[in-house]
């Protein structure tokens, strides 16, 4: 099928970047989103113009690499899909697909469709985690934890940093990410010690990035590929407010 | 992790969305008292005056309803000044706009809309109170002897006189549009921002909200097309 | 050729590990605070270690190529993780897990490394658990278990099918920790292009910063390099797109030894390739071959529609073959004989590279069973179908959505097809007990060293190895080392040697940047890839190797004529990540062709088709090739062969069979 691609194209951070318009011939149903990229990139290089730059890795919608905006939506049409798993077969011949990075004040472009998610690693050091040093953990049968909250633990666990909740949100609010990892370590046992602590930090580092507020449009959990609830932002909002009015 | 960190709990963005959820279920229960006595304005003519302007009294004198109404000032600017705020940072958050956003595709219109119904909301306000508010307060009302109440504040004519223009009818009707869209979203959002989220209890409390934004937006809307159409007569 | 001497403690096998750990020498922690140590790669491994490292005092660099450390491909892994805990109360033992692993590994790897590594297991998943990585539990509210990849006990703990996903995020959460107090300054989005060493030990590495496009020193004590496998040399793996020899390769030229190249794992159960434009296998959880049945039509070239095939012209060739195993076979014999079926004519799907997973009659038996539990007596067949479905996809739901995701077909109707591919590299560079390479002060961790698979990997066991090098092998082993380097100070990254490690980056770039051909880097990969796949993938022979050797160097020449590199290298370029990485890999596709030359036997992952037996199973020789290849860089000549014997004084190598 034939195919009229309408790329963000931008040289470098500072340089300003425009829509630009190709046109692929012969795109196969079969293939990903991300092996079209492929062919278009490859028809460029042999025509001397540069590809377009973009972040994929594992291509199995588990690295949370790719990022792309794809006509007005994170990771494109189909819910519960990365941009890497996302196939040919649902556009039709002769359709305009849009595609643009993800657009957030906390999340800059680095080059065309690639942008920096560091904002993320940043919350994360700010908490989320255990302290724990290696060598220093008790039997791991020491510390039954009821299926249930292993289970809800781990439905939060499962995100995998892709920052689709980030773009696809009117206000670029980080709130289900952060959530569901407030949420992952609030439900375990693990991490109790640290939890109100916690929970101050990764909000207050969150805040600092420059992400935008939660207005509970819900977005996120639609378009989040893992399908994290935000019944997770809820916890989190509820732990924050606990762990305030604690502090001392 | 080690070293407290101290900043208020109003800076912050949960701290803020806790605020709005508090000061906007908060203005829910006002809506449902000042629904509750409005709707006396529906009785029969002679018994709604009396009825109405010895409520309006009260509501004005008794002191535990003072507090509840500055209150009630106070979670309406709150609301709205802490709301427009949120906006602005909303939109700083996103400097560069999409080329193609399909809003649509994962949320509802009234929940990414909010900021502009607020504004509308709070221009309703100042009219409204402008309207009746002000002029019980500051304003000439006339002063009458009821039979049974003594002298009042004759506010139920006032009421019913200002609604015999259409163009005025017309505002509060679209007005009241704007309320139940903003009660759509927000009285479920309520909850959810102050951390409440479950399972099973959630669905039934944002089924209860659209409701409540449905019965009070038209009951309040039916108002002043009552007092218009009878004052055809 | 020397032989290599792999420092393995004295002592009976089950104390070695105990009684080195009691007898290694130890950094003190004021000391500790003034020694470097760089950690390249941020998978299991490297974050393992680098938190660790941190932990304990040393202050640590950590690379990693991606956007962020969470990303590394380790975070892929499906199944789970195994351990010898025998929570299930089964006769699992640490000596059990030993023993599985060197028979699983054909008696190619290292008795006392995979003892240890048995023995650390259990430190693992203790470790993991109070990261607060969510393992599977039962209602007790106790762990879970699994069996996996035909062993007789269930020790394999699992997170649905994220395991992987799992226990990176909690390796990365304890390293985010030690970056958040400043013991580990993390530079992402910066790939390593070579090893500096001086007086004769890694002291540095010079790295690419992938934004700017600036070379970087950086100075370190030692250098831990934890870069994952090289199945992408295949072009098609099941390996991320980013996955490279690069680090592994740029060592091995500066004389690190690589040791056994030519053992890769080909897994059974991938999808198939769809057409010319794919870019990367994916793999569907080994688990599938629990219920599913494998088979082709008995006719060549069949077109019918599987549904439309009989039962009696289907040709379930691993039950026919393996009647004891039937399609439990290990992952090595059932990608073999699939590629025979298809070899042979009986392949299906548009490119007849592809055989069926059948769930057919896994729905009708669980169906009948599940009517029966409920008591239903005479149900109708689309009932127990039903039925059926439910029990399966409560099994195998997200794996059976994955693949109609990516194939558009609805596998509960139709079956499945799939075909072998490259997923994980058994060989790697060279390294002793303490796991550092023969270059002073380079260890190497995880997927990218050789020492504990031998010639076939066990299933659950690359999670196991990764984090055990990181967590609880290189933090004793490394403080070894370090104790002659307390009163080194830091290093100077304006040494010589600095100057001409990035000189010859430099230059290498520059000569990519300059050929100015026509043709893209994808270009060259896939044609390596065809050539490696073709003559070095599941079936090797005397001919085919030698063709594909002077197939490949020609390639090179090629590519170094050829090859169009747009941008510039002083910004992000992903064309220029990619040539530097294909250049790599078009030097070690050559070595794997040799090392398979070399081995005159079939073992494991490595099949030649000249040793074999009558009825074409794998002829291993232990007379003449019990020993670890390890190669030495030829600089524009042939490898140059080291041999390490590797000695079976606990088990006795003898002959698998799955008939």
């Amino acid at each position: 099928m034939r195919l009229n691609l309408k790329i963000w194209r931008q040289k470098s951070a500072k340089a300003n970047g425009k829509m630009v318009d190709y046109t692929l011939n012969e795109v196969n149903p079969e293939m990903s989103f991300l092996e079209m990229m492929d062919v278009l990139n490859q028809q460029l290089v042999e025509w001397g113009d540069e590809p377009v730059a973009f972040d994929h890795d594992c291509r199995e919608g588990i690295c949370g690499m790719c990022s792309m905006f794809i006509n007005g939506r994170a990771h494109g049409p189909m819910t519960g899909t990365t941009t890497c798993q996302l196939h040919m077969r649902h556009f039709k011949d002769g359709d305009t697909i849009v595609i643009e990075p993800w657009r957030a004040a906390a999340f800059p472009v680095i080059k065309d469709l690639m942008v920096d998610r560091s904002a993320f690693d940043r919350i994360i050091q700010a908490g989320g985690y255990v302290s724990v040093n290696t060598g220093s953990a008790p039997d791991a049968n020491a510390l039954p934890i009821p299926k249930e909250n292993a289970d809800m633990a781990f439905d939060a666990a499962t995100c995998i940093g892709c920052g689709a909740c980030v773009a696809t949100c009117k206000n670029a609010s980080a709130m289900l990410f952060v959530g569901a990892k407030i949420s992952q370590l609030s439900l375990l046992p693990q991490g109790q010690p640290e939890r109100e602590e916690r929970a101050i930090r990764m909000v207050e580092q969150m805040d600092k990035e420059g992400f935008g507020n939660c207005t509970n449009t819900g977005a996120c959990e639609v378009e989040c590929p893992k399908g994290i609830s935000i019944e997770n932002i809820a916890r989190m909002n509820r732990e924050y407010l606990k762990a305030k009015i604690a502090q001392k | 992790m080690s070293g407290k960190t101290q900043s208020g709990l109003i800076k912050s963005s949960i701290g803020k969305k806790v605020f709005m959820g508090l000061t906007g279920l908060f203005l829910c229960l006002f809506l449902a008292g000042h629904l509750a006595g409005n709707l006396q304005l529906l009785l029969p003519a002679e018994v709604a005056r009396d009825q109405f302007n010895a409520y309006a009294k009260f509501m004005t004198t008794n002191p535990a309803v003072k507090v509840l109404s500055y209150l009630t000032y106070f979670s309406i600017l709150f609301h709205a000044v802490d709301g427009l705020y949120l906006a602005w940072q909303n939109k700083k958050a996103r400097p560069q706009a999409y080329y193609k956003k399909d809003d649509a595709a994962n949320a509802g219109w009234a929940s990414r809309n909010m900021a502009i119904l607020g504004t509308l909301l709070l221009v309703f306000i100042v009219i409204h109170m402008k309207s009746f508010w002000y002029e019980m307060h500051f304003g000439s009302v006339p002063m009458y002897a009821s039979v049974e109440h003594g002298e009042l504040k004759d506010l139920y004519t006032l009421t019913v006189s200002a609604f015999t223009q259409w163009w005025y009818v017309l505002i509060y009707v679209v007005s009241m549009a704007v309320v139940g869209f903003h009660l759509w979203h927000g009285f479920g959002s309520g909850f959810q921002s102050l951390g409440m989220n479950h399972p099973a209890y959630t669905p039934i409390l944002n089924g209860f909200g659209k409701g409540f934004a449905v019965v009070v937006s038209v009951l309040f809307a039916i108002l002043p097309i009552y007092i218009y159409l009878t004052s055809l007569n | 050729m020397s032989v290599l001497n792999s420092k393995i403690p004295a002592g009976p096998l089950a104390d070695k590990w105990k009684n080195h750990k009691n007898s290694i020498r130890l950094v003190n922690p004021a000391n500790k605070r003034s020694i470097d140590v760089i950690v390249v790669g941020t998978g299991l491994a490297g974050a393992s270690a680098a938190a660790s490292l941190a932990e304990m005092g040393y202050k640590v660099k950590a690379f990693c190529f991606q956007d962020s450390p969470r990303r590394a491909h380790s975070i892929a892994a499906q199944g789970g993780i195994n351990a010898a805990k025998n929570y299930r109360n089964d006769g699992d033992s640490v000596h059990r897990l030993f023993y599985d692993t060197i028979k699983g590994g054909d008696y190619r790897s290292r008795e006392a490394n995979v003892h240890r590594l048995a023995e650390v297991s259990v430190n693992i998943i203790d470790q993991c658990v109070a990261q607060g990585v969510p393992f599977a539990r039962e209602y007790g509210g106790l762990l879970d278990n699994r069996s996996f990849g035909g062993v007789q006990v269930s020790r394999t703990f699992y997170a649905k099918g994220q395991t992987g996903q799992q226990l990176l995020l909690g390796a990365y959460s304890a390293l985010s920790r030690q970056v958040s107090v400043g013991q580990v300054k993390m530079y992402h989005r910066h790939e390593m292009l070579d090893v500096v060493m001086i007086d004769g030990k890694a002291r540095g590495i010079i790295a690419r910063n992938l934004v700017t496009g600036e070379l970087e020193r950086h100075s370190a004590h030692a250098v831990l390099l934890c870069t994952g496998g090289y199945g992408n040399v295949f072009f098609l793996s099941t390996n991320a797109m980013g996955s490279n020899v690069t680090a592994t390769w740029k060592a091995h030229r500066k004389g690190a030894y690589f040791a056994n190249p030519c053992f890769t794992q080909i897994h059974p159960t991938c999808i198939p390739v769809s057409g010319d434009y794919q870019s990367k296998l994916t793999l569907m959880s080994e688990s599938l071959r629990n219920d599913g049945r494998i088979w082709v039509p008995k006719k060549q070239n069949d077109t019918r529609r599987p549904v439309d095939i009989p039962e009696e012209e289907r040709d379930y060739y691993l039950e026919r073959r393996y009647p004891a195993f039937g399609n439990l076979v290990p992952r090595d014999v059932a990608s073999r004989a699939a590629k025979e079926r298809c070899d042979a004519g009986y392949g299906v799907g548009q490119s007849k590279m592809a055989v069926y997973l059948d769930y057919a009659s896994a729905i009708q038996r669980y169906g009948t069973l599940e009517a029966n539990k409920l008591g239903e007596s005479q149900p109708s067949a689309q009932r127990i179908t039903e039925l059926g479905t439910q029990v399966v996809a409560s099994k195998y739901g997200n794996l059976f959505e994955m693949y109609e995701k990516i194939t558009g077909d609805n596998p509960y109707e139709t079956p499945m097809r799939i075909y072998p591919a490259v997923h994980y590299t058994m060989g790697g560079l060279w390294v002793d007990y303490n796991l550092m390479s023969n270059l002073p002060g380079l260890f190497v961790l995880g997927e990218a060293n050789f020492s504990d698979h031998g010639a076939n990997r066990l299933g659950a066991s690359a999670l196991m190895q990764g984090l055990a090098d990181g967590y609880f092998v290189v933090p004793y082993t490394l403080g070894d080392y370090l104790a002659d380097d307390i009163r080194t100070g830091s290093i100077s990254t304006n040494d010589p040697a600095f100057d001409e490690a990035e000189k010859s980056v430099q230059d290498q770039i520059n000569r990519l940047m300059n050929i100015g051909g026509s043709k893209s880097v994808d270009y060259f990969h896939k044609a390596l890839g065809k050539i490696m796949w073709d003559k070095c993938g599941m079936a090797r022979s005397e001919e085919g190797l030698k063709q594909a050797i002077s197939e490949i160097q020609a390639l090179r020449e090629e590519f170094y004529a050829q090859v169009r590199v747009p941008g510039s290298a002083n910004e992000m370029n992903p064309e220029l990540e990619k040539a530097i990485r294909v250049a790599d890999f078009l030097e070690l596709g050559e070595l794997m062709c040799y090392d398979a030359l070399n081995r005159n036997e079939s073992c494991g992952g490595h099949f030649r088709e000249e040793y074999q037996t009558e009825d074409g199973e794998a002829l291993r020789n232990d007379e003449e090739y019990s020993y670890v290849a390890a190669w030495e860089y030829g600089h524009g000549k042939a490898p140059i062969l080291h041999k390490e014997d590797l000695n079976f004084e606990n088990v006795k190598p003898s002959t698998r069979s799955y008939k």
